[in-house]
């Protein structure tokens, strides 16, 4: 007797695909887990103890704790890119990714599954980082909700930014163009570490126009209560995102762009 | 209801390149088919649209009435697929890509790893199953591919070309496995540069050649076509004479050896009175080549001369 298509056959498939990647993400912690917690505890023993002690306070707060959200959502966003970059694309170099392609897992289950993946990697360096950053700064919230639902909905957006690199890649170099030319710049330029009030004229509308600043404002909204832009406005933009995002990627997952012949 | 049934199908690559011209086949549910031509013929670009790695052009292509193309989930949970190319992770542990396998088909992990144990063990890969698949073998790799095809217990199993580069004995035993899962109810497809194999194991055959079916029938019917069939005999001393048999081409390969190219029409036995006749002993007697082999050469190579 052959296996039939149903619900239950979707949540097996979401399931296995979410414990291979987790399991895949655990196997290898040392290049997964610890040098992004490694990195974090540099910046914050650079920028926060060393540099911060002569800086002082950024928009009323010390400036170690001003640092805290953002470098908690740098980890977040980098390792949610990273994860899905590196598995889907070594998936489909290795021609695996064929494993699913010819099971009867529909495109949304295949992304989903490999977006968890992506999403509890980010997560948990997100948690570890905020650990470490503990010991510098002492452990503090404005709202849980605010702060959980940020970092989650951040990890998804990045996740799906990286699921469309990931499909488009041809090679391993492409999937290390945009972490490294477009990513990064557009973290630290969105006020990780410094509040956007302090850039000259319009290099603060120019700042206005990158949607990591949101989400970095949000989750520093969420952990110190403040924020240089509303948070009604960051939900909409990293919701906008993701919602293009997603479309995107089910969109090239469903026409087989760069996996089917 | 057929198993496969294709209609119409047509693949023209980006590159202008036409690898399928309107391929129709139909395979009957319990068959044992085999897809025979030479590289380039279309062979795997018509297993990739079945199993939905390939987008067709035009036509349409049904897994036990099931549209691949309007119903791709359902189709798929039909098919077990052992592809050509080695295309598992190769860092992960045998075990675990069989039963992820079967995850993806909605098997419930207890149960995919009760069916991985049992797979792996029928296909002697057991004791394998807990170390690094990349230290596996060629045989061994291509015996992991029909352990994961098996895991959800397809209706349909499409083999391509598994038994390239795999040594006579491991073939022997694979061609027992599939065997048996075909006697169990398992429609099997296979495409096979060794045509010993599918003129032992197949009922049916289709030959592809140039993008196009050429051939389609039962494997007695093919043979049956078998207009002339070359034997080889080994004589007891040489033979210094040619003999000369009316209608029968014979040809001296050695001294104790001679090749005789026999019409159908033709008696063995006129043969065999004209040696005796002339006193040349034959202690031996086969055929020159696989006879579907040959049949095929003439097909693909001259098909006028048969089609």
């Amino acid at each position: 007797m052959s296996v039939d298509v149903s619900a239950r056959t979707y949540w097996t498939g979401y399931k296995t695909i979410l414990i291979k990647e987790v399991t895949r993400i655990l196997r290898i912690w040392p290049q997964t887990l610890i040098p992004p917690v490694i990195t974090m505890t540099l910046y914050f023993v650079i920028f926060g103890s060393i540099i911060g002690r002569r800086v002082g306070e950024m928009g009323g707060i010390d400036y170690m704790e001003f640092i805290v959200p953002g470098l908690i959502m740098l980890s977040v966003i980098t390792n949610s890119y990273g994860n899905i970059t590196s598995s889907f694309f070594g998936a489909k170099f290795g021609k695996h990714i064929e494993e699913l392609l010819i099971s009867p897992l529909p495109p949304w289950i295949i992304l989903a599954g490999y977006v968890s993946g992506a999403m509890f990697r980010a997560l948990t360096v997100g948690f570890l980082v905020w650990l470490v950053a503990g010991f510098f700064s002492g452990f503090f919230m404005n709202n849980v909700l605010v702060t959980l639902s940020i970092l989650f909905l951040t990890a998804v957006v990045f996740a799906l930014g990286g699921f469309i690199n990931a499909i488009y890649a041809q090679k391993f170099d492409d999937i290390a163009i945009i972490p490294t030319f477009v990513l990064q710049p557009m973290t630290y330029l969105g006020g990780v570490f410094f509040s956007v009030g302090l850039l000259p004229g319009i290099w603060e509308q120019v700042a206005l126009g990158n949607p990591i600043l949101y989400m970095v404002n949000a989750l520093r909204y969420g952990m110190l209560g403040i924020s240089d832009v509303s948070l009604g406005l960051a939900y909409f933009m990293i919701l906008l995102f993701g919602a293009i995002l997603g479309s995107v990627s089910l969109l090239l997952l469903s026409r087989g762009t760069g996996l089917r012949t | 209801m057929n198993a496969l049934e294709v209609r119409d199908l047509r693949k023209v690559y980006r590159n202008d390149v036409v690898a399928l011209r309107g391929v129709n086949l139909s395979v009957a549910e319990g068959d044992f088919f085999a897809l025979l031509g030479p590289n380039g013929a279309g062979k795997s670009t018509l297993i990739g649209i079945v199993s939905s790695l390939v987008n067709a052009t035009s036509g349409e292509a049904e897994v036990f009435g099931i549209s691949v193309r309007k119903n791709r989930s359902r189709a798929m949970a039909q098919i077990g697929l052992v592809p050509q190319e080695v295309n598992f992770n190769q860092f992960e542990k045998p075990f675990d890509i069989v039963v992820n396998q079967g995850g993806y088909y909605g098997v419930p992990r207890r149960l995919a790893r009760e069916r991985a144990e049992y797979y792996l063990k029928k296909l002697s890969l057991w004791d394998k199953a807990f170390g690094p698949s990349r230290q596996l073998s060629g045989g061994m790799k291509r015996r992991l591919m029909i352990a994961r095809a098996m895991v959800h217990e397809p209706k349909l199993l499409i083999l391509d070309e598994p038994t390239a580069g795999v040594d006579i004995e491991i073939r022997r035993s694979m061609w027992k496995f599939i065997s048996e899962i075909n006697a169990a109810g398992t429609t099997v497809i296979l495409t096979t540069h060794y045509l010993e194999e599918a003129e032992n194991l197949c009922h049916n055959v289709a030959i592809i050649d140039h993008g196009g079916i050429i051939e389609n029938t039962s494997v007695k019917t093919l043979l049956g076509k078998l207009q002339v069939e070359t034997f080889v005999l080994d004589l007891r001393a040489p033979n210094r004479t040619l003999p000369e048999v009316d209608g029968i081409e014979i040809v001296q390969r050695d001294p104790t050896t001679l090749e005789a190219s026999i019409p159908k029409s033709r008696s063995l036995n006129r043969l065999f009175r004209v040696l005796e006749e002339q006193g040349v002993e034959v202690i031996s007697m086969r055929n020159k080549a696989n006879r579907l082999e040959e049949l095929f050469m003439r097909l693909v190579g001259i098909g006028e001369e048969v089609a």
